[in-house]
C-alpha cells in the first residue's frame, strides 16, 4: 500500500494504535462495571438471591462504590510509577463509575429498603451520623461527578484541583460510614480502611516529593 | 427435615405467611455465617442426633430430654407469630412446639428461680462460625440468652422444634429453638442444649457485645429507635423477589401488648430497653 510509505500517515497510525489500546482498556472498565451490576440485580429482581435482596443490593452497590473509588486514586499515582500519562485518560471515567454505584447504593435504600418513605429517609440522614456522614460522602461526590466534564474542568482551572482533592476526604468518609454501618464483623471494614491508608500514603509521598522540590527550586 | 403431627393453627386473622422458601434461606444465625444467606449454605450437614436439653438450676426436678423426647414428651401445637428482627425487617412464620411454661413447670422450679437462661450448642467442629471470628461475625460463643421467669412462664413463650409441618432445618435453629414474639429476634436463642433456672439476671450474648444497642429485654418498641436505625417501621418481607417486602408500621410489643404488656407496668421502656 502506498500510503504506508508517507511517513504522517505513519505518525497517524501510530496515533490510532494507541487511542486503540486506550479504547479497549475503556471497555474492559465499562464491562468490569457493568457486568456485576446486570448479574446481581438480575438476581435480585428474579427472587433467585438467598438472604435478603435489599440487603445485598444495598452492600454490593455500597462496596462496589468504594473500590472503584479506590482504583480512582490509583491511577495518578500508578501513571506517575509507570510513566503512562495516558491512563489519566480512564480515571474519570472510573470515579464515574464509583459515583453510579453511589448512586444505586442511595436509590437501593430509599426505593427498596424505606420504600419512598421521604420523611423517614430525612430523618435517617439528619439522626444517624453514619448516614449523615455517608450522605455527606455521596453529596461531595456528586460535585465532582459534575464538574468532571472537560469543559468545566478548563474554565475552572486552578479550582478544579482544589475542588477534586475532596476525593480524599470523601474516601476517609465512606470507611467511616462503613465501618460505623456493620453490626459486629470488623474485619472487612478494617481491611479497607488499611488499603484506603496504602492509598492516601501512595498520595502522601508524591505530595511531599512535590513540596519539597517546590522549596529547592 | 421430616413432618410432624400437631394441631394446626387457625389464622384467623388472615396474616399473609412468608413463604417457606423464604424463612429457610433467609437467616440471622451467626454461629453458621454472619451474612444472611450463609447458614443455609454452611449449615445442611449439622447433625442434630444425639442431642441433649437439660433443664437445671433452681428447681427440684431437674431433667434432660434427648431428641425424640424434644418432639413427645410434650402435645406440639401450630402457632402463627410474626417475627420482628432489631434489624427491622420482619416475617410471619408457622412454628412447630410447644410453650415454655409446660417444660419449665415439669422441672418444679423453686422460689429463687428468677430468670431463665439459654445456651446455644458449642461445637466448632459443627459450627465454623465458631471455629473462624470472620465467619461468625465476632461474637463470643456459645451464644446465650435469657429471660424474667414471668416471661419465660407466659403463654405466648414457645419452644419451637419445627416449622411449615415439619421438623427445623438447620438454619433455622434445629433441633429446637425459642421463640418469644413480642421481642427482637436475637432473644429467640436457636439450638438450645441448656436451659438454666437461676436467680440473678444472665448474662446474653448481643447485651454483653454492645449493650447500648441491644438490651437484655430487646421488647419490640417502636417509641425507642436503635441508635443507628429507626424501629418506627418495618420491612415485612414475605417472598423472595426485591419487591416481595412492604414497609409497615411497628407496633408495641409487635402486636401482642394485650398478652404482654402487664409484665412491664411501671417500668421506663426507654431505660429497660
Amino acid at each position: 500500500m502506498y500510503t504506508l510509505n508517507k511517513p504522517h500517515i505513519k505518525h497517524n497510525q501510530k496515533l490510532l494504535e494507541r487511542i486503540n489500546q486506550l479504547l479497549w482498556l475503556k471497555v474492559l472498565i465499562h464491562c468490569l462495571s457493568i457486568t456485576p451490576l446486570v448479574y446481581i440485580y438480575a438476581k435480585a429482581f428474579t427472587g433467585q438471591l438467598l438472604g435478603d435482596p435489599v440487603e445485598v443490593l444495598i452492600h454490593f452497590t455500597g462496596i462496589g462504590a468504594l473500590n472503584l473509588l479506590l482504583i480512582t486514586l490509583c491511577i495518578s499515582p500508578l501513571a506517575k510509577k509507570l510513566k503512562a500519562s495516558k491512563l489519566m485518560k480512564v480515571r474519570r471515567l472510573l470515579g464515574l463509575y464509583s459515583f453510579f454505584y453511589g448512586v444505586l447504593h442511595l436509590t437501593n435504600f430509599l426505593v427498596f429498603d424505606l420504600q419512598f418513605d421521604w420523611s423517614l429517609f430525612a430523618g435517617e440522614i439528619l439522626k444517624r451520623p453514619y448516614i449523615t456522614i455517608g450522605m455527606l460522602a455521596f453529596v461531595m461526590l456528586t460535585l465532582l461527578a459534575i464538574t468532571s466534564h472537560n469543559k468545566l474542568k478548563r474554565k475552572m482551572g486552578r479550582q478544579w484541583q482544589s475542588l477534586h482533592n475532596l476525593s480524599y476526604l470523601i474516601v476517609i468518609l465512606v470507611n467511616i460510614h462503613f465501618y460505623w454501618s456493620v453490626k459486629s464483623e470488623l474485619t472487612t471494614p478494617i481491611f479497607y480502611a488499611g488499603l484506603t491508608l496504602i492509598v492516601l500514603l501512595l498520595r502522601f509521598k508524591k505530595l511531599k516529593i512535590l513540596i519539597s522540590s517546590r522549596f529547592t527550586s | 427435615t421430616k413432618s410432624l403431627n400437631y394441631k394446626p393453627a387457625d389464622n384467623a386473622a388472615g396474616q399473609i405467611l412468608t413463604t417457606e422458601k423464604k424463612v429457610t434461606t433467609h437467616n440471622n444465625f451467626y454461629e453458621f455465617g454472619s451474612q444472611k444467606h450463609q447458614p443455609v449454605e454452611l449449615s445442611q450437614q449439622f447433625n442434630v442426633k444425639p442431642w441433649q436439653l437439660s433443664i437445671s438450676g433452681e428447681c427440684d426436678k431437674p431433667f434432660t430430654l434427648d431428641y425424640d423426647e424434644l418432639f413427645t414428651r410434650f402435645p406440639l401445637e401450630e402457632r402463627i407469630y410474626r417475627l420482628r428482627c432489631v434489624e427491622a425487617w420482619s416475617m410471619v412464620i408457622p412454628w412447630l412446639g410447644f410453650s415454655l411454661a409446660s417444660l419449665i413447670k415439669q422441672a418444679s422450679p423453686n422460689s429463687k428461680a428468677k430468670y431463665v437462661a439459654f445456651e446455644t450448642l458449642y461445637d466448632p467442629e459443627q459450627m465454623p462460625g465458631q471455629a473462624n471470628r470472620r465467619l461468625g461475625g465476632g461474637i463470643q460463643y456459645p451464644y446465650t440468652e435469657g429471660l424474667r421467669i414471668d416471661e419465660a412462664m407466659n403463654p405466648l413463650t414457645l419452644l419451637s422444634v419445627g416449622l411449615y409441618g415439619k421438623t427445623l432445618p438447620p438454619q433455622n435453629g434445629a433441633p429446637i429453638r425459642l421463640v418469644v414474639p413480642w421481642k427482637y429476634g436475637f432473644k429467640s436463642i436457636k439450638s438450645i442444649v441448656s436451659i438454666k433456672l437461676i436467680s440473678s439476671p444472665p448474662q446474653t450474648t448481643w447485651n454483653k457485645l454492645a449493650p447500648q444497642e441491644y438490651g437484655f429485654y430487646a421488647n419490640v418498641n417502636p417509641q425507642h429507635d436503635h441508635p443507628r436505625w429507626s424501629q418506627a417501621s418495618e420491612r415485612r418481607i414475605t417472598g423472595s423477589g426485591v419487591f416481595s417486602s412492604q414497609r409497615i408500621e411497628t407496633q408495641p410489643f409487635n402486636g401482642y401488648g394485650e398478652q404482654v404488656a402487664h409484665l412491664y407496668k411501671g417500668m421506663d421502656l426507654h431505660k429497660y430497653y
